[in-house]
């Protein structure tokens, strides 16, 4: 049963990456999103260290919003999920590896780009690490649960705009213990092991209601 | 046992629909008089508040719709459940008839309590915890109406909408804890739930039974409308097949 799901993960991961562009245009869409906003808000740089945590984290969950209906979107309309659900494996496990495929080829690369985007924004550099540390522990969060509203929507009308009402709200708690986190390290308060700790359970928490909300809401739009 | 035979004889839509008719003027004669009683607790018996003067009236509509926007979640979660898995055919009309009485509420409390807000805090509006996690418990809702509206096939939005539902419902208490957790990091709580003095809590609780009943009633004919609704489609669908000469069988809801 394992090996169908690994195969599942290196292909969706050799898909995003030969397709070209998915992963490119995520992280352009961070780059503008977080450039944009010393342009609304002033140059001043002692607010910007203030507010960096939060922009890095709101602009990361859009840009990785954006991404979202790749998960099912393709195989859903050239048929592969209809073979895929045939299949031994489980319809669960099959959105597991879709998500986790997500989460390699987009939540990683964003979180690795975060720190270039906080120098922009003037925050610590010695709060690299934990900037990096925080976003790869948050993320899976954002891609497994944000496969529950990418399945949801596969028939909607409107299915984007729609997706970003769904599964915003379910981001926030991610939204709350990614910054406090952060700004733990880069404004010098303590509790940074007590958010980060917060953070990797929501995303382990995810990992088991996403898979299975998404195989549920998959399954009746597959007849 | 008797609750479980209960569902059972309501799961036949024809039964369910006489029996509301006869339960329906009694519950709204009972919540428009338990409502009017309250309200004259509240402006001629009720004293007003010594810090918050008359503003605290605005307490009495606040409270209640609070009260239903999380009772109004619950029930449509229950519902869901009760679509997903057990699959009783009125448990759809149930939930989707709550969401838009569950999202006024909703709104009625947030609208409400701005309005207190802006004599007590001197502000429509500021962060605090109970605030916000009402936003986006308002944002749900939302959700489920949005998305039950954007598919076109009924019974698939039905078994969507129930799949928001419970992973919101699962969601839900973690999104509150964690705004609860954002907000005592920014300012001490600010005192809403000291104890209240019997003048006002007995009103209060009128109030929010009259309230309640208001709830029931506005579901029963919300999901009455909704059976209708139902019944007229299908005539509908089976008039269309008649004239186009086809052998199908009237549909029978």
């Amino acid at each position: 049963m394992m090996p169908g799901f690994w195969v599942l993960v290196r292909r969706d991961l050799q898909l995003a990456v030969r397709e070209g562009g998915a992963i490119g245009t995520a992280l352009g869409f961070y780059l503008i999103v977080v450039a944009l906003m010393p342009l609304g808000l002033g140059p001043d740089l002692s607010l910007l260290s203030r507010i960096a945590a939060g922009v890095l984290w709101i602009a990361l969950l859009l840009a990785a919003l954006l991404s979202l209906p790749r998960i099912f979107e393709a195989d859903y309309e050239d048929g592969a999920l209809e073979v895929m659900a045939t299949a031994d494996l489980p319809l669960e496990l099959v959105a597991a590896a879709k998500s986790l495929a997500h989460w390699i080829s987009t939540g990683i690369p964003l979180a690795l780009m975060a720190p270039a985007l906080g120098i922009l924004l003037n925050l610590d550099i010695g709060s690299t690490p934990a900037l990096i540390g925080t976003m790869v522990a948050g993320t899976p969060a954002i891609s497994f649960l944000g496969a529950i509203g990418a399945a949801l929507t596969l028939k909607a009308r409107r299915g984007g705009l729609l997706l970003a009402l769904l599964v915003l709200p379910l981001y926030v708690p991610t939204l709350i213990f990614g910054i406090t986190a952060i700004n733990a390290v880069a404004l010098g308060s303590d509790g940074f092991w007590q958010s980060f700790a917060m953070l990797v359970a929501l995303s382990m928490g995810a990992t088991v209601l996403g898979p299975v909300a998404a195989a549920a809401a998959v399954r009746p739009q597959l007849q | 046992m008797t609750n479980q035979s209960i569902t059972q004889k309501l799961a036949n839509p024809t039964r369910f629909m006489g029996l509301s008719d006869q339960l329906l003027p009694w519950l709204a004669g009972a919540s428009a008089a338990i409502i009017g009683y309250a309200m004259y607790l509240a402006f001629f018996v009720a004293p007003p508040d010594y810090q918050q003067g008359h503003t605290v009236k605005i307490m009495f509509i606040h409270v209640p719709s609070a009260w239903l926007a999380m009772m109004a979640y619950v029930l449509i979660a229950i519902s869901s459940f009760g679509l997903l898995v057990f699959r009783h055919p009125l448990a759809d009309v149930s939930a989707k008839a709550a969401a838009p009485i569950g999202a006024a509420f909703t709104l009625l409390a947030l609208i409400t309590g701005s309005l207190w807000g802006k004599p007590m805090w001197g502000t429509y509006w500021v962060w605090d915890a109970r605030l916000t996690s009402v936003l986006l418990l308002f944002f749900l809702y939302l959700g489920l109406m949005a998305l039950r509206s954007s598919i076109e096939d009924e019974a698939l939005a039905a078994k969507l909408t129930a799949v928001l539902a419970l992973v919101g419902v699962v969601l839900l208490p973690i999104i509150k804890f964690s705004v609860d957790w954002w907000n005592t990091l920014h300012q001490p709580s600010t005192g809403l739930t000291t104890t209240v003095h019997s003048s006002i809590r007995v009103p209060l609780l009128v109030s929010a039974l009259g309230f309640s009943l208001l709830f029931f009633t506005l579901h029963l004919k919300a999901m009455r409308n909704e059976i209708l609704r139902r019944r007229v489609k299908a005539l509908r669908m089976a008039e269309v097949d008649r004239a186009q000469g086809s052998q199908a069988p009237v549909a029978a809801s």
